[in-house]
């Protein structure tokens, strides 16, 4: 137990002193690296000591933890109506109040009589979890220390608030840990509100319109999940007396259903399903470090790690199919939107929602098969989307752009960095890479129950392929000539973190079987009588695929660059006389430069149309959700 | 009758791979023969000698080495491996969406290669051969699901040997699979990211700056390619091998007709009318077998 409340008080302590010491010190990074290294450490311990054992409940002394958290959130309902009465914004105002006065008045009221059993609990869920939180969340930071000074060199206007940043960033971890370590609901949703404040004023971090106005849009949408949390944790008490996560699903579900459906939809809007999906859409205007820990391993995380949690005491009734559809659509419909994008943090975005879509869907249809694959796609899709959003971070300044379209001749401009944002990419849609091996499994599990679901994947997985490949390809074009390479400066702390990612991309594919036997088959084993059996050769073919490719790659690349000299190397065809490879001598003496774009297909995938679909049709998924939990 | 699938029992896997990578390059080149003949007479020429694709490759591995980039040609090289993999996959009985998203990250590569080179018409060839991949991806994975609703399973050694004709179940699905076996023929008219012909609006599409011994290579790999996705038609026809093979060479001259008797459309008609095709014919077949089921 101590391991557990240790990991929710450290980062804790390191956001104090995050807060204390002056920037830019060598004593500040210092103790920085060292947290950093006890966040990855601690979690790979507790998985050490838990392997061999099924989940355990630890007993807390809670009434004094219940007030004290109480009183925190109190003060940071204040907190939020001062900055939102401040800015202008009465919705949020609202919103917190009304939520604060549930609680308050619950507390208060059949506070003293509450009886929780168990507080803390950990399982291989959530030891999964804090893996992902702890090795990731904390890469993460260590990149942002070499981030955030270029980031204020860049943005001169903004204020340089480093300290708070990093308080804010500790303070995320923290509460992500809590998150996935609390059994008591009332636990699980103060350290659930504090997640949406923290990620609110992380997408404030620049201070300027457009931020100030996306930190907002984040607040609200997160704060009405909060709301009907609230509601759903009142409903639950009054009904059966429970305020414990693991006595939640055992009840009867006349019971627990609205609750269930209440924190479902707190999970919704955290995950950035339709209709909530614009607020992450608009967090992209923060620091790069934000994004990729709202898009990896915290925020969106959270939110569909609730779901599965509560997914069990909706099972086989009309709300989970809600679930489903809604996940099915949000997969389908921003894959679709995706396309049209060339804002490359808008199409990392729309991939992340995608790809919750699939898991929430996996939640809704809840078989064992179904819940193997989106414990697997929550694995690779932290993995491999954290390392793409830090190498489009790094180009962003690099280029100046963050747009798809000036990514030409990417990999003679920034060899490097390339290569490892193509091992991203490729761990989110080619064949022996994570994410095609979980669309593999989920399409096998989707049959089996739905194939209606089945052909919404056939689809989507056919968009994820285009607005991948067609990225992939623009950084890849390569032109004849001496082209400045403009990789100097990267900082160590950046490459560091892109190398641990990158690797991790690549090692989780091949020790996936593990993960799966170790893991995830004691967890589902716990759940379900009968767990999803993968075909051995299957796995051993895609073991092969992916060592071919280790291989194939390296060597082929030594080859072709070094050893194979029997070629004659000519300028491409441009349908004149070619000056350059960019530019040639075409009719009547005139010189005709060349430019490559891609296809985005706005007519069919435009936005601003099928967001509105999205939109629609997920809310009245929603209410039909709401409306069979109410009857 | 079944003795073709006693001896399919009799080999092991890797016997099975083997017996593919020998015998699939003459079996698609001498289909590739048969079509150039067949397509000269349509159009009332005599035609090259069905050997002319085997002449072809061999003298285009003989020719001097073209590039504009040094790693262009290993992007082909990659394409192959990863088809003929698919291929040893698909007739060892593997499983079916394995040997597809094999085969996916194989066409992948290829358009890659053509990203790679830079050239504009390369370009355009690479962005319409990755539409083209698009609108053929739904359908390819649907099939497979139709194919497991029958069978109950995904394993190609399997499907084959089921008992019951699966094309009585799955029309819509052959349907929807005949006309994106059209795309993956380069037939026309969905021919649109490469031509055999050099001046076309976009010269030679993603093969343009292509040639020699990689070209024979994509030649090679087109081979392969068309025994896998003969391989797939025969599937709906596996409980009985005569019927299945004759169903398999009927396709393939069907699609020589198809060939013959359209012109090219342009890559929005393409992308749309295979998603809805799909939609109509692919996904309607697969909710009706769920409820009869």
């Amino acid at each position: 137990m101590n391991v557990l409340i240790f990991l929710i008080v450290f980062p804790l302590c390191i956001a104090g002193l995050a807060l204390v010491l002056p920037p830019g010190t060598a004593l500040r990074r210092t103790i920085g690296v060292i947290a950093n290294i006890v966040l990855c450490g601690v979690p790979i311990y507790l998985l050490v000591t838990y392997l061999d054992q099924g989940p355990v409940y630890f007993p807390v002394e809670s009434h004094v933890i219940n007030a004290f958290m109480l009183a925190v959130e109190v003060l940071i309902a204040a907190f939020i109506v001062y900055i939102s009465l401040r800015a202008k914004k009465i919705l949020p105002v609202v919103l917190v109040v009304a939520q604060s006065l549930i609680m308050v008045t619950f507390e208060f009221t059949v506070g003293s009589t509450i009886k929780v059993e168990h507080s803390l609990f950990v399982d291989k869920f959530s030891i999964i979890m804090a893996l992902i939180v702890g090795i990731i969340g904390s890469a993460i930071c260590l990149y942002g220390i070499g981030y955030l000074p270029e980031y204020h060199e860049h943005y001169k206007e903004v204020k340089e608030r480093r300290r708070y940043f990093a308080f804010l960033l500790y303070l995320f971890l923290s509460a992500m840990f809590g998150i996935v370590f609390s059994n008591n609901l009332l636990w699980l949703f103060f350290f659930w509100e504090i997640t949406t404040i923290c990620s609110a004023l992380l997408i404030g971090y620049r201070n300027d319109k457009q931020s100030i106005e996306s930190s907002f849009r984040a607040l609200k949408m997160n704060l009405l999940g909060g709301l009907v949390f609230a509601v759903g944790l009142v409903y639950l008490y009054t009904s059966s007396h429970t305020l414990e996560l693991d006595k939640l699903i055992q009840l009867d579900k006349s019971y627990v259903l609205l609750p269930a459906v209440c924190m479902a939809f707190a999970g919704i809007v955290k995950s950035a399903q339709f209709p909530f999906s614009s607020w992450l859409t608009g967090a992209m205007v923060a620091p790069t470090p934000v994004s990729a820990l709202l898009h990896s391993s915290t925020m969106v995380k959270a939110g569909v790690y609730l779901i599965l949690r509560v997914a069990p005491a909706m099972e086989n009734t009309v709300a989970a199919n809600m679930l489903m559809l809604i996940g099915g659509v949000s997969f389908l419909i921003t894959a679709l939107i995706a396309i049209s994008q060339s804002n490359a943090k808008k199409v990392l975005a729309y991939s992340t929602i995608s790809n919750l879509g699939l898991i929430v869907a996996c939640a809704g249809i809840h078989t064992s098969a179904a819940v193997w694959s989106a414990l697997l796609l929550i694995i690779f899709h932290a993995v491999a989307k954290s390392l793409l959003f830090l190498c489009v971070g790094i180009i962003e300044y690099k280029l100046g752009s963050r747009d798809i379209e000036d990514m030409d001749y990417l990999i003679m401009r920034l060899p490097k960095l390339t290569a490892l944002m193509m091992i991203g990419m490729a761990g989110m849609f080619l064949a022996p890479f994570g994410m095609i091996i979980s669309k593999f499994v989920t399409l096998k599990a989707f049959v089996d129950t739905n194939p209606g679901m089945a052909v919404l994947l056939a689809y989507g997985s056919g968009a994820t392929v285009l607005f991948w490949a067609k990225w992939m390809g623009k950084v890849m074009s390569i032109k004849h000539g001496v082209t400045e390479v403009m990789e100097h400066r990267v900082s160590s702390w950046e490459w560091i973190t892109l190398y641990i990612l990158a690797v991790s991309t690549v090692g989780v594919c091949l020790v996936f079987p593990w993960i799966s036997s170790g893991l995830i088959d004691p967890y589902l084993a716990e759940r379900f009588s009968k767990i999803p059996v993968p075909d051995t050769f299957n796995t051993l073919m895609i073991f092969v695929i992916m060592l071919g490719l280790l291989i194939l790659l390296p060597l082929g690349l030594f080859y072709f660059a070094f050893v194979n000299k029997n070629y004659k190397r000519v300028g491409t065809y441009l349908g004149g006389a070619n000056i350059d490879n960019i530019t040639f001598e075409g009719a009547m003496a005139s010189t005709q430069p060349i430019a490559l774009k891609n296809y985005y297909l706005q007519k069919y995938f435009g936005e601003d149309r099928w967001f509105m679909v999205g939109v629609l049709v997920s809310l009245t998924l929603i209410f039909v959700m709401f409306g069979v939990a109410l009857l | 009758m079944n003795s073709i699938y006693e001896l399919y029992q009799s080999l092991s896997i890797l016997e099975r791979m083997l017996v593919f990578l020998v015998l699939a390059p003459f079996v698609g080149g001498f289909l590739a023969g048969v079509d150039r003949k067949l397509s000269a007479r349509l159009q009332g020429r005599y035609g090259p000698p069905v050997r002319q694709p085997f002449f072809d490759v061999l003298k285009l591995l003989q020719k001097e080495r073209i590039v504009v980039n040094k790693f262009q040609n290993f992007s082909i090289v990659l394409f192959f491996l990863f088809t003929v993999f698919s291929g040893a996959l698909f007739f060892a009985g593997a499983d079916i969406l394995l040997t597809i998203f094999s085969l996916a990250l194989a066409g992948t590569f290829f358009i890659l290669g053509g990203f790679s080179v830079g050239s504009p018409y390369s370009h355009l060839g690479a962005e319409r051969e990755l539409i083209q991949m698009v609108s053929y991806e739904p359908m390819v994975i649907l099939m497979a699901v139709g194919m497991y609703q029958v069978t109950g399973t995904f394993k190609t050694a399997e499907i084959v040997q089921h008992p019951g004709p699966l094309i009585l179940f799955l029309p819509g699905v052959f349907a929807g699979f005949l006309y994106i076996l059209t795309i993956k023929f380069r037939k026309s008219p969905f021919d649109l990211s490469m031509s055999h012909h050099a001046h076309q609006e976009i010269v030679r599409g993603i093969l343009t700056e292509f040639s020699g011994p990689a070209l024979a290579l994509i030649e090679i790999t087109h081979w392969y390619e068309n025994v896998l996705l003969l391989g797939m038609v025969y599937l709906f026809f596996g409980f009985n091998p005569w019927i299945a093979l004759g169903a398999s060479v009927a396709t393939f001259l069907f699609e020589i007709f198809i060939d013959m008797n359209y012109a090219r459309f342009k890559w929005q008609l393409t992308f749309a009318s295979s998603w809805l095709f799909t939609a109509v014919a692919g996904v309607s077949n697969i909710i009706v077998l769920h409820f009869i089921k």
